[in-house]
């Protein structure tokens, strides 16, 4: 329905003030009425010089009126109360009725505005906040691996609490499905690393050292924590995701109300699965990393295939190997526990999933490099 | 009534409307006249596609054949433009509000309002705290998010929002399921208040027959994937089985006890 627009006039009958309004007084026109009534005069009208004491609104002429309208209506006799005026309706139609009464019924509930504390206040409060959050997190992430621990532990002693499907289910999902990307990311870092290295070797003519680089970086540090990253973006984010959104459903609370343990059923399986996948995963990418250089030193730096395996097979050595395998399980358990922690933390709705989701994978990135340098640290005292 | 008053105008008009899903045929040859003004109440079984038959009115959902007028424009055929604006005449409520759920309540109920007019921000702070509390929301829900608020909370904002720009149509998906009893008889006045102030035409999918029975001009029952409609009197005299079992079942019996 299209209507008039509404309109509101001055005009008096018999020494009192009459305020015609008429058209539609809807939600439509709102912005113009609202001008209307701000630009009424309450104080000194231009029919009566003087406050009125006396006004009526007539409104017969109104041929749509809703809840906005009645609004704007009442906020105007208001202005003319406030100015000392009594106010009185007339030619109300009776179907606009129980609309007045609507209004009147549910107004006066002035919408609440935070006040505006200082800004640099403002900043140290939240600095505050965030950093009383972030020990807490950390007192709860620790009392996390904690009972994972202990449900781990109990699943030993009777391993029929380890679920075999759903293992298997998460192994499929975050290690095989995982193999083409991991495995292209691995061959463009081997092509990278080597024609980059060998720019810069053949500067001092050891060109032919590009391949002992490889031989260290790809095995000891790229390749475990570049797939981890890459792990943890993927899998990671998925295991706050799914436990997550099954928070949300109320799953997690139906498990509980069964006797089932969460902590066994979805966490577990997650956490132990990523153990076996993510080292089998780094294996792949060590090797389609290597295959990547090779790649690359063969076609554009005109070395013979031959000598670059005869080379590799003195540069590459197992202690360095080893040392990136081991910190595989490493990463891949720091990854599950945040993963599934983040997504029972997710409480109200759809909006919480995607923050805790964001964090868990900042969080387990930011971990699994933490761990890297510890692992530096230690090796590098251990002489290894 | 109202609906008798204003009976000539027809404001959703469907004519041989067929839904299927894959191989489930959900509507087949389904006809409705809605009256402007009346409160259609819309039952049937679970599965019996009374969301599908309100989304496809709304445009959220092709169907295979068949055609729906909504406010004088053919739904299938509308432009951007003309489905903007026809949206804006129509208020929805959907089972659980579907709020969003970035934003607080207040936020919430002035998106539409954002998006569709030009308004100063007090003016919507004012009006969008009225619908709050027109809702029988507390004032002091209007700041918190969606998540924070109980099932029956969510419902009533979502409320608030359809009833934000006072469409002419409003749909609503199961509106009493999951309020108290007070809350359901307080909403099922309020929308009788605002249907007969605005002559506000009402499309209630719903199980309440409560609601039914207190605020329900006619009633369109699906039933064999078609649609009847009739008034309570009018479904009470009806042979069909289902229709019989419906309102005749002891749920009603005790409904109707309380009415009378």
């Amino acid at each position: 329905m299209t209507h008039e627009p509404g309109w509101i006039r001055e005009g008096t009958t018999g020494g009192r003030l009459v305020l015609a309004a008429g058209g539609g007084w809807t939600v439509a026109g709102a912005a113009t009425l609202e001008g209307l009534v701000a630009a009424l005069e309450p104080g000194a009208s231009r029919q009566i010089t003087e406050p009125a004491r006396d006004v009526a609104f007539d409104l017969t002429e109104i041929s749509a009126l809703d809840t906005a309208g009645v609004w704007l209506l009442r906020q105007a006799a208001r202005r003319y109360e406030e100015a000392g005026a009594s106010v009185s309706w007339e030619g109300v139609a009776d179907r606009f009725r129980p609309l007045f009464e609507l209004v009147e019924a549910n107004e006066g509930h002035k919408p609440e505005r935070p006040p505006h504390a200082n800004p640099l206040v403002a900043a140290i409060a939240r600095l505050g906040e965030h950093t009383i959050e972030a020990g807490h997190e950390a007192v709860a992430l620790t009392a996390f691996i904690g009972l994972a621990t202990v449900t781990g532990l109990r699943a030993f002693l009777r391993p029929r609490r380890f679920r075999l499907v759903s293992l298997t289910n998460q192994i499929e999902q975050t290690g095989l499905n995982a193999m083409p990307i991991v495995g292209l990311m691995a061959f463009l870092i081997g092509i990278v690393l080597a024609f980059q290295g060998a720019i810069q070797l053949r500067k001092f003519g050891a060109e032919i050292y590009t391949i002992d680089m490889l031989a260290i970086t790809i095995p000891r540090e790229i390749g475990v924590l570049l797939t981890a990253i890459m792990v943890a973006g993927r899998s990671g984010s998925a295991f706050t995701a799914q436990i997550g959104t099954m928070k949300v459903n109320e799953e997690i609370a139906a498990m509980q109300a069964l006797g089932l343990d969460p902590m066994e059923i979805l966490v577990l399986p997650r956490i132990n699965a990523l153990i076996i996948t993510l080292p089998i995963l780094t294996l792949f990418s060590v090797f389609v990393g290597m295959v990547g250089g090779a790649a690359m030193a063969i076609v554009s730096l005109d070395m013979a295939a031959v000598q670059f395996v005869t080379r590799l097979q003195e540069a590459m050595t197992i202690k360095h190997f080893m040392v990136g395998m081991v910190k595989a399980p490493v990463f891949a358990y720091l990854i599950a526990v945040v993963g599934c922690y983040q997504g029972l933390r997710v409480s109200g709705g759809a909006e919480s999933v995607g923050r805790l989701t964001t964090r868990a994978v900042v969080l387990s990135i930011f971990l699994v490099i933490v761990a890297d340098a510890v692992f530096s640290i230690m090796f590098a005292a251990m002489d290894i | 009534m109202a609906a008798e008053k204003m009976a000539a105008e027809v404001v959703i008009r469907i004519r041989g409307l067929v839904n299927r899903f894959g191989k489930q045929v959900v509507h087949d040859g389904v006809d409705l006249d809605v009256m402007r003004g009346e409160v259609l109440g819309l039952v049937g079984g679970s599965g019996s596609g009374k969301s599908v038959l309100m989304r496809t009115i709304l445009g959220l959902n092709r169907p295979q054949a068949g055609s729906i007028e909504l406010l004088g424009a053919d739904v299938a055929r509308m432009g951007a433009d003309a489905r903007a604006a026809t949206q804006t005449r129509c208020g929805v409520l959907f089972q659980d509000g579907a709020l969003f759920s970035s934003l607080s309540v207040t936020g919430n109920v002035q998106a539409p309002m954002r998006e569709h007019l030009q308004l100063a921000q007090p003016l919507m702070d004012e009006l969008a705290a009225l619908k709050i509390s027109m809702v029988g929301l507390a004032p002091d829900a209007g700041p918190k998010l969606p998540g924070e608020l109980s099932g029956g909370m969510r419902k009533r904002a979502g409320l608030a929002r359809a009833l934000v720009l006072d469409p002419e149509i409003v749909f609503l998906d199961e509106p009493t399921a999951g309020l108290d009893p007070i809350g359901a008889a307080a909403f099922d006045s309020l929308i009788g208040n605002l249907q007969r102030s605005l002559g506000l035409t009402v499309v209630m999918v719903t199980h309440d027959l409560d609601s039914l029975i207190a605020i329900c001009d006619r009633i369109a029952v699906l039933v064999d994937k078609k649609v009847r409609v009739g008034t309570m009197a009018e479904h009470l005299e009806d042979p069909h089985p289902w229709i019989r079992e419906y309102f005749h079942g002891p749920r009603a019996r005790a409904a109707f006890g309380a009415k009378g």
